[in-house]
Formats: structure tokens, C-alpha cells, sequence
């Protein structure tokens, strides 16, 4: 309603197809068919999307388009909980763990089992062609709108507390049992049960040493990325004082990823070679600058010495 | 609009989530998918109340999302677990309970 | 009407030897000392039963002389109420003399026969078995109790039989004789089931009627009926009775001791036979084609028998053989009806007497010749074993039906009744009954002659003596019923005594001089002068000649058991083996079929779970489509 409300601008045109509906609103056939097939490509999206994140996002934009069409057919309570609950914190949560799982994770799109997709096709077209039918047999009729049902107990989420708190009451208190439930099973499901004591600071820095010495393992942390040596991205190498890059600055992450060279060639260079060069060579000036004001400085000292 | 509209809306919406289940092997990406099959459901609940001028389809939407708030926790548990011992989250590779 | 006094306490008979021989079996080791002694003990004391019954019966006028005696209720299901009765009458009381005394003759003997054997104890047990078993047969008042002693005496059979079951032939033997006696208990058995079909009943009286006038249920029988029964009692009767074409076990039955032979193969058992078609004779006579059956068959033995009897040079053989036909003519007499009836009879004691005395004979030949039962080896035994020749001779000439001799009354009463049944077949018959007394005359003499005359052809190391007093002081009896017994029977008035069981002949008074018994008489003199010619007037060989077709023929039994193997047994081999096929490949094939089809399809279907969600998320997401479109089908038409 509210959103309706606010939204609703000019929908003349679509007031053939919102019929004879008692609880018309102004502007509805529009951002119907607005939020419909915007909901509809986010949702075809989500399903063609490579990438998880890409999928998580559109999902949220179908989300936010049914808290809208839940608003505009009179149910402003749940189009607030759809945006608080879901886009809000389920799809977090999704995101939280697609990112512990990986970000950088993508589906290749090669399908391995045998038949899967045409047949998934071809259920797909006959459950909806299925439940058009049905809906076209369907004597819906028009709607009964819920302005009355509403007003009743001033207003829908006085209503909607009314109905929760008597008739659903039962199953009210089913859910708070099954929502501890399913905290506890996901306390119990993320729980890991150690099985060798904690290392210490102490026993860790050992450890380090020692593998350096067997191996010949840097036992030192690893050298910072270049960033703000020259550049502010965090894919820029860190030189070392001779002057070469060092390929243990940049995360292995970054690192695997292979355009890293082309998305700098308008700052550095053709190529990953000439815009190396043309960083050492920049440090170089920079620090040969530093060391002679730094032998200049020692000079004015001694001078004044 | 007449809720047809709203209905048709729903289906479309629910097969697409049907499908993506079907096609998708990335586990989060599957529960996403069977995400967008419970809000179609919940868009189906929204528009017979408003059809039937009572608000009993809204509680049940209500106690959908609860419920499937409930499911996201587990469920994502249940992800995790998988992929801090196996380092995949593919729905294929956990086939192990077959003939 | 009710037993009374000695005859109330009938079941003693049963009593005594049943008793004997459980006492004799499960007694075990500590009886064998005097196992024998008790064995013998009860078949006397059922003799003397017997006797007191036999003398209160000739106190009672003819009308009272059936007596039954109902022990308990047998069993009650439904409408079949069978009682554990006895009947005595004139028919049983002539058994039951015959048993006992021929029996207890038997018994005595066996203590001297089976002196040396380790198991004589439970050959006594066996030989009580037997006695109660016969006795349950002929004094049951009803079918069922008849059969329950036909079983009895079966077993008995099969145990003696197999006595000596080390030897691998008297086992085959004893196996033997049980099968085949099982498919003529098979036609028993379905008479007695059709039997209570007809009547509701089972019950000589109420079958059969009391008296003479037999106006039983079996007046009514109509004579497709009675004819089913009479050939499915003739069956019964064929099996016990050794008859075509049941025949073949009784020759393989000399492999049981001498004395079981004597007891069982010629005096007793087989003749059990003859006694359910006499007992049975309202129902044969209800149906002329059944009788004439009765008598073919009895026919068809005699000659078959006597064929055998002449062609073997085993003494045991020969004297089965001899058994068959005789008991042929009993047949043949019972099938004749109510002028046989008391000829069967009579024959049949006689016969009890003479073979009885005939085996023991040879028993007491073989004992002398250490067990060897070749004639071929025997000759000139005549003056080395007096008392056995003497009673064997007397024996003998009750057989070939020499005048004033037991066989001479009943025989030939046989072939005269035979040709007076009149018309062709009585021709027939009483030729047949003619030869077979010529042939008779034959065998018997030619085993005479080999036995007891001639050179002498023993064995090394064999060194032939006398039996001791308790083998021969049975001959002796035996030998005096040889010579006496038909004569008295026949003159004394025994178709009197049966009359009120099997009616009264027309022509009862014996003729000595009628056309037939002369010829009898003078087919017997030629008989004895070709075996004379042939046996006695040359020496004989030790090796049996190769002989003509017939002698090779009789060797073989007629081809008895070649006709039943290539009839019956080869035909169940290859039915047990296309049954064992089918099994195999039909009934297993479709099991295991089943199985690996199950197995198969399930190990296919197990494809389906690959493990992938993916592909379970497909099925049910199918599974909804259809049951949405199962929903619009309903709701929308």
C-alpha cells in the first residue's frame, strides 16, 4: 500500500488490464508489469549467473521487487520483513558464507550429468504449462481486496498480531521451537571439536624457525604488496631494495589471476616486462634522489660539524 | 489487477527456481534457488489473501519465512561443514550414497 | 449274535502271539535264552484257544454258529462308525484252526531249523508278528480290520522275507515282495473306499449279510458297481495271493528262511487271498463278469505255475512255483460260486497240510546238504534220511492227487466243479484245471526223483544225515494231515460246516468214479511216467541242459519280471526322469528364473540411484508435474 502509494504516478494506460478489482489501486498494472518482468530477469539471471556472488545479488533484486508487490497488494507488514528477513539477513548470511567458501569460486557450465538439462527443460516447460492450465480453469474471479479486513482491527499489522496471537497462536509457538531448534543445529553443524591443543605464540614462532631451517622457508612474515609505494592497488608487486619485484608481496589470490598486467598497460606499459621496468626504473629515481639528499644532509651535518 | 496476474507471476518465478535447482551445482547457488521457489509460494499466499479479503494466506507467508529463515541457518551449516572436509561446495561431489 | 464263552475271550487268540512277539522285541538280548520256548508257547496256546472255540461252535446249531464280538469303538468320523470287531463263524474257525495248528507245527520246527542262527529270537518275534497278524485278518468283522491284519501280515512278510538281510537278494527279494504286495493292498484299499461310498459302511454285516442267504447291502448292488468291486478285491487278492499278474514276488520269497517259506509262502499268507473272495462272495456273486475274471485268473496261474514249478532246479523254487498253482486252483474254485466255495476251502487246508510238510521237507533236505538248494546236487537221499523221505513221499502223493490222498478229494472236486459250471468256459476251465494236475503230477515227481532217488551227486565235503526229532516230529503231523486231511474234510461233511457262510451246493456228494477224476488220474500216472522217463530212468546232470523254449521260458519265471520291467519299471524311470527334468528345468528353472530375473531387474533399477541430489531433485520435481496434471484431470473433466 504504502509503496504503492509512493510509487504511484501515472498508470492510466494500464487500466484495462486491472479489471474490475474492489480494492483498485491507482498505478498497480504498471508496477506490476514493472516489478514482473524485472523479477523475472533478475530470477533468469540468478540461474545463468557463473559467478555465486552475481546470483546472490540478483536474488536480492527479485526479493526487494516481491517486498514491493507484497506492498502493493495490501500486505506492508510482510513487504517489511521481506526486505528486513530476507534481503536483509538471509542473503547476508548467503554472501557471508559464499565468501568463506570462496568468492572467486565459479560453476563451469559443462553439464556432467546425462540428460539433466533436458529433462530439467522439459519438466520446467510442462510444470509451468501445467499451472497455466490450471490457473486458466480456475474460476478466480475478482479480488475482495483487504481495505475491510484491515480496518478491522485498525490496521494490517494489528491484524496480522490478532490472527498470530489467537487463531496461529499454536503455531507461534511451534516456530520460537523450531527457530532455538535450528540455532542449536547450526551451533552444532559450525562447531569443531579440537582434537590437538591449541598452538601457542611460542610454539608457532618455533615451528616457523625450524621449518626455515630444514627448508629454507622465509621465516619472517611476507613482505607487504607495493601499494602506496607507487601505486594504491593492492595487485602492484612490493620491490625489493635491489630493485626487483617480489612475487611472494602480492596475495597468491590476486597473483592467479592473469589480467592483472593488462589492467595496468594504460598506466605502465604494453606488457607486464616494460611496465616492471618502468616501476624499478621510478623506485630507482626515487630512491637515488633519497640517498642523495641523504648525502646531502649528511654533508650540511659534517659541514656544520 | 486481477490476482491471475500475480499467480502467473508466481509460477513463472517458482519454475525458474525449480529449474536452477536442477541445472546448478554449487550447493548456495541450489538454496538459493530454493529461496526464490519459497518467496514464489510466499507472492502466491500474498495475492489469495488479498483475493479471499482475509489475512490468514499472510500468516501462513509470515510463517514461510520463518521457516525458511530456520532452513537457511541449518542448511548454510550444513554447506559449511561439507566444504571445510571435502573443499567443494558441488552438489556432485557428494555422491558418495549411491548402489 | 453275541460271543459267548471260550469265543468271548477270541481276541486271546490275537493276544497271545501279539504279546509274544512284543515281549520278543523289545525284551532284546535277555530274551534269546528262552525266546524260542515263548514263541512257541503262544502260538500252542492260541492253538488251544482256537480248538475250544472250534469245539463250543460244534455244540451250536448251524443258525448260531456266527458269533461277533465287539471289542472297542476302532474310530468315528463322520457317518464311518468302524468298531474293532471279531467274527467268528465256520469260514474264520477253519482259519483260525489252519493258522494255529499249522503255525504252532511250524514254530516247533523253527527251534530245530534256526537252532544255529544268532537272530532266532527275533525270528520267533517275527513269527508271532505274523500269526497275529493272519488272525487279525481272518477273524475282523469288518473291511477295515481285515485290512489292518492284510497290512500286518505284509510286514510280517517283508521282515521274514528280509530276514537274512546281509544277503543283498533276500533284501531285493523282501523289497520286492512289498512293493508289489502294496499295489494289490492299493485295489484293497479302494474297495474298501468304495465300499463306503455304496453302503456307509464297512461292516461284513452289514455288507454282506448273515447266513447263507446273504441279504446284505450287496443283494442291491448293481452290477456295474459290484463288478468295480469284485476286480478291485480280486486285485487285493492277487497281490497276497501271488496270482497273475502280481505273481513275480513269490519266487523271489524263497529267499527267507525254510520255515518262512512253509509258514507264510504256502500254508498261511498267501492264501489270505482266497479268503476275501470267498468272504466277499455276495459281492462276486452280484456280478457274473467279476467271477469269470476270478476264475481266468485263477486258471491262468495254475497252468503258469506249474510251467515254473517245471522248469526250476532250485527245491525251494519249485515247490513256490507249486504254491502258485495250487493256489490257482483255489482261485479258480472261489470264482466258480457256490459249488467252490467250500472246494477252495478244502483244497486250502489241504494244501496247508501237504505244502506245509513239502517245505519242511525240503527244509530238512537243505538242512542235511548244508543250505544247498540245487537238486542237481541231491539224489539217493532216500537212504540216509527216512523219516524225511517218508513224509515228503506222503506229501508228495497228497499233491499230485493220488488216490485216497488229501489232493485226490479236493482237486479233483476242483476240475469237476470246474466242468460243471457247463458251456464253453467250464470246458476251458476244467481243461486247464486238468493239465494243470498232469503237469503237477510232472514237477512234483520230477523234484521227487531228483531229491530221493537215483545216483548219488552231493557236494564235496557234504555229508547228508537226518533232522533232529524236533524238525521231524512236525513232518510226521504234517504228514498225517497230508494224507487224511482232504478225505476227512471232503466226506466228513466240511461244505456242511461252511454252508451257513457260503451257502449250500447243489451237488454236494463226492464221486469217485466221474469222468473227469479218471482222467485226472490217468493225466497223473503219465505225468509221473515222463518224469520217470526223463529223471528217473537216466542219470541226471549236473548241469542244467540247455533245454527247449518252454524250460528256458519257465527258468525265467514266464518272463515275469521282464514283462514288469519293460512294462512298469522302464516307463517310471523315464517318468521319474522327465519329472527330475521338469524339476530341474520347469520348476527350478522357473524359480531361479524368478530369482535372476528379480536380480537382474534390481541391479539395472539400482543404476538409478547415481548418488547425485541433482538427479533425485529431477524425479521428484517430475513426480509433482504429474501429480499437478493428475490433479487437472480429475478437477478439470
Amino acid at each position: 500500500m504504502t509503496t504503492a502509494h509512493v510509487l504511484a504516478g501515472h498508470a492510466g494506460t494500464a487500466h484495462v488490464l486491472a479489471g474490475t478489482v474492489a480494492d483498485k489501486q491507482s498505478g498497480e498494472p504498471f508496477f506490476f508489469w514493472l516489478l514482473a518482468i524485472v523479477s523475472v530477469a533478475a530470477a533468469l539471471g540468478m540461474i545463468f549467473m557463473r559467478k555465486a556472488v552475481h546470483s546472490a545479488m540478483l536474488l536480492a533484486t527479485v526479493m526487494l521487487s516481491l517486498a514491493a508487490l507484497y506492498a502493493i497488494q495490501d500486505a506492508p507488514f510482510l513487504a517489511f520483513v521481506q526486505v528486513i528477513v530476507y534481503t536483509g539477513a538471509v542473503l547476508m548470511l548467503f554472501l557471508f558464507v559464499l565468501m568463506l567458501v570462496g568468492v572467486s569460486s565459479t560453476d563451469s557450465l559443462v553439464e556432467t550429468l546425462r540428460g539433466q538439462r533436458f529433462w530439467a527443460a522439459v519438466s520446467g516447460i510442462g510444470f509451468i504449462a501445467l499451472l497455466g492450465t490450471g490457473f486458466a480453469n480456475a474460476a478466480l474471479g475478482d479480488s475482495a481486496g483487504l481495505k475491510a479486513a484491515n480496518a478491522e482491527h485498525g490496521g494490517n499489522i494489528r491484524g496480522l498480531a490478532y490472527l498470530l496471537f489467537t487463531k496461529y497462536v499454536f503455531a507461534f509457538e511451534a516456530t520460537s521451537a523450531l527457530l532455538i531448534t535450528a540455532a542449536l543445529g547450526a551451533m552444532v553443524l559450525a562447531h569443531r571439536e579440537r582434537t590437538t591443543p591449541k598452538p601457542t605464540q611460542r610454539s608457532l614462532s618455533v615451528e616457523r624457525f625450524r621449518r626455515g631451517a630444514q627448508t629454507g622457508a622465509h621465516p619472517g612474515p611476507l613482505p607487504g604488496p607495493g601499494t602506496y609505494a607507487r601505486h594504491n592497488a593492492v595487485d602492484m608487486p612490493a620491490l625489493l631494495p635491489d630493485g626487483t619485484p617480489s612475487e611472494l608481496s602480492v596475495n597468491p589470490v590476486i597473483a592467479a589471476r592473469t589480467d592483472t598486467a593488462h589492467r595496468h598497460t594504460d598506466l605502465r606499459g604494453k606488457t607486464e616486462r616494460q611496465a616492471l621496468d618502468k616501476d624499478v626504473r621510478a623506485v630507482r629515481t626515487v630512491t637515488e634522489t633519497a640517498d642523495s639528499e641523504a648525502g646531502a644532509v649528511a654533508e650540511t651535518e659534517e659541514v656544520e660539524k | 489487477m486481477s490476482p491471475g496476474h500475480y499467480l502467473a507471476l508466481s509460477a513463472i518465478l517458482f519454475t525458474i527456481g525449480g529449474i536452477g535447482v536442477l541445472v546448478r551445482r554449487n550447493a548456495i547457488v541450489v538454496f538459493m534457488c530454493v529461496e526464490l521457489m519459497l518467496n514464489a509460494c510466499n507472492l502466491a499466499f500474498v495475492s489469495f489473501s488479498r483475493k479471499q479479503g482475509n489475512l490468514d494466506g499472510q500468516i501462513i507467508a509470515f510463517f514461510v519465512m520463518v521457516v525458511a529463515a530456520a532452513e537457511v541457518v541449518v542448511g548454510l551449516a550444513i554447506i559449511m561443514t561439507i566444504f571445510r572436509t571435502r573443499r567443494s561446495s558441488s552438489v556432485d561431489d557428494a555422491n558418495l550414497l549411491k548402489y | 449274535m453275541k460271543a459267548e464263552g471260550i469265543q468271548a475271550a477270541a481276541w486271546l487268540l490275537i493276544a497271545f502271539p501279539l504279546l509274544g512277539a512284543a515281549v520278543l522285541l523289545l525284551g532284546g538280548r535277555r530274551t534269546d535264552r528262552w525266546g524260542h520256548l515263548l514263541g512257541v508257547a503262544m502260538s500252542l496256546a492260541s492253538f488251544a484257544v482256537g480248538a475250544g472255540m472250534f469245539v463250543q461252535m460244534l455244540g451250536y446249531d448251524d443258525a448260531e454258529r456266527r458269533r461277533t464280538l465287539h471289542l472297542w469303538n476302532f474310530f468315528d468320523v463322520g457317518s464311518l462308525h468302524v468298531g474293532m470287531d471279531l467274527l467268528v463263524d465256520p469260514l474264520s474257525i477253519s482259519f483260525v484252526l489252519l493258522i494255529t495248528g499249522v503255525g504252532s507245527l511250524i514254530h516247533i520246527y523253527s527251534m530245530g531249523y534256526m537252532a544255529h542262527d544268532e537272530d532266532r529270537r527275533r525270528f520267533f518275534a517275527y513269527l508271532n508278528l505274523f500269526v497275529a497278524a493272519m488272525l487279525t485278518l481272518v477273524l475282523g468283522a469288518n473291511y477295515v480290520v481285515l485290512f489292518l491284519g492284510w497290512e500286518g501280515v505284509g510286514l510280517a512278510s517283508y521282515l521274514l522275507i528280509g530276514f537274512w538281510q546281509f544277503k543283498p537278494t533276500a533284501a531285493v527279494a523282501a523289497k520286492k515282495a512289498f512293493v508289489v504286495n502294496r499295489v494289490g493292498d492299493l485295489g484293497l484299499v479302494t474297495a474298501i473306499m468304495l465300499m463306503f461310498a455304496t453302503f456307509n459302511s464297512v461292516d461284513f454285516t452289514t455288507i454282506l449279510g448273515t447266513g447263507a442267504e446273504h441279504v446284505g447291502l450287496a443283494a442291491k448292488l448293481t452290477s456295474g458297481t459290484a463288478t468295480a468291486l469284485g476286480l478291485l478285491l480280486l486285485l487285493g487278492a492277487c497281490g497276497k495271493s501271488a496270482q497273475l499278474p502280481l505273481q513275480s514276488w513269490l519266487l523271489d520269497a524263497m529267499e527267507g528262511p525254510t520255515p518262512v517259506s512253509a509258514l507264510i509262502h504256502a500254508a498261511t499268507m498267501v492264501t489270505a487271498g482266497v479268503y476275501l473272495i470267498v468272504r466277499s462272495a455276495p459281492i462276486f456273486e452280484m456280478s457274473p463278469d467279476a467271477q469269470m475274471v476270478v476264475t481266468i485268473v485263477g486258471a491262468a496261474t495254475l497252468l503258469a505255475g506249474a510251467i515254473i514249478g517245471s522248469g526250476k532246479d532250485d527245491i525251494k523254487k519249485a515247490l513256490a512255483g507249486s504254491t502258485m498253482s495250487q493256489i490257482g486252483y483255489m482261485t479258480l474254485a472261489a470264482g466258480l460260486g457256490t459249488p467252490g466255495y467250500a472246494l477252495a476251502i478244502a483244497h486250502l487246508i489241504a494244501h496247508g497240510f501237504f505244502k506245509a510238510g513239502l517245505f519242511l521237507g525240503a527244509g530238512s533236505v537243505m538242512h542235511a546238504t548244508g543250505d544247498d538248494v540245487n537238486m542237481r546236487h541231491y539224489g539217493a537221499l532216500r537212504k540216509v534220511m527216512y523219516v524225511t523221505y517218508g513224509t515228503f513221499g506222503l506229501g508228495y502223493l497228497a499233491i499230485i492227487g493220488c488216490p485216497p490222498f488229501s489232493g485226490y478229494f479236493t482237486k479233483d472236486g476242483i476240475i469237476e466243479a470246474a466242468y460243471n459250471k457247463g458251456g464253453t468256459s467250464g470246458a476251458i476251465l476244467g481243461t486247464c484245471a486238468l493239465v494243470g494236475a498232469g503237469i503237477t503230477a510232472y514237477y512234483m515227481s520230477r523234484v521227487m526223483i531228483m531229491t530221493f532217488f537215483g545216483e548219488k551227486r552231493w557236494q564235496e565235503g557234504v555229508h547228508p544225515h537226518e533232522s533232529p526229532k524236533v524238525m521231524t516230529i512236525p513232518l510226521i503231523l504234517l504228514a498225517v494231515g497230508s494224507v487224511f486231511a482232504g478225505g476227512f474234510l471232503v466226506l466228513g461233511g466240511f461244505s456242511d460246516f461252511l454252508a451257513p457262510v457260503v451257502g449250500t451246493p447243489e451237488e454236494e456228494h463226492f464221486n469217485p468214479v466221474s469222468a473227469p477224476g479218471v482222467a485226472t488220474f490217468v493225466l497223473m500216472i503219465v505225468g509221473v511216467a515222463i518224469a520217470w522217463r526223463q529223471y528217473g530212468a537216466r542219470p541226471v546232470p549236473l548241469e542244467a541242459p540247455a533245454g527247449s523254449f518252454l524250460t528256458r521260458a519257465a527258468r525265467r519265471d514266464l518272463y515275469g519280471d521282464a514283462i514288469n520291467e519293460s512294462l512298469l519299471m522302464r516307463p517310471g524311470q523315464w517318468l521319474t526322469r522327465l519329472a527330475v527334468w521338469f524339476d530341474n528345468r520347469g520348476v527350478d528353472g522357473a524359480v531361479n528364473g524368478i530369482a535372476a530375473g528379480v536380480g537382474g531387474t534390481s541391479g539395472r533399477i539400482r543404476r538409478i540411484q547415481t548418488g547425485y541430489a541433482r538427479s533425485y531433485a529431477l524425479s521428484m520435481y517430475l513426480g509433482a508435474a504429474i501429480v499437478v496434471a493428475a490433479l487437472l484431470v480429475v478437477n478439470v473433466s
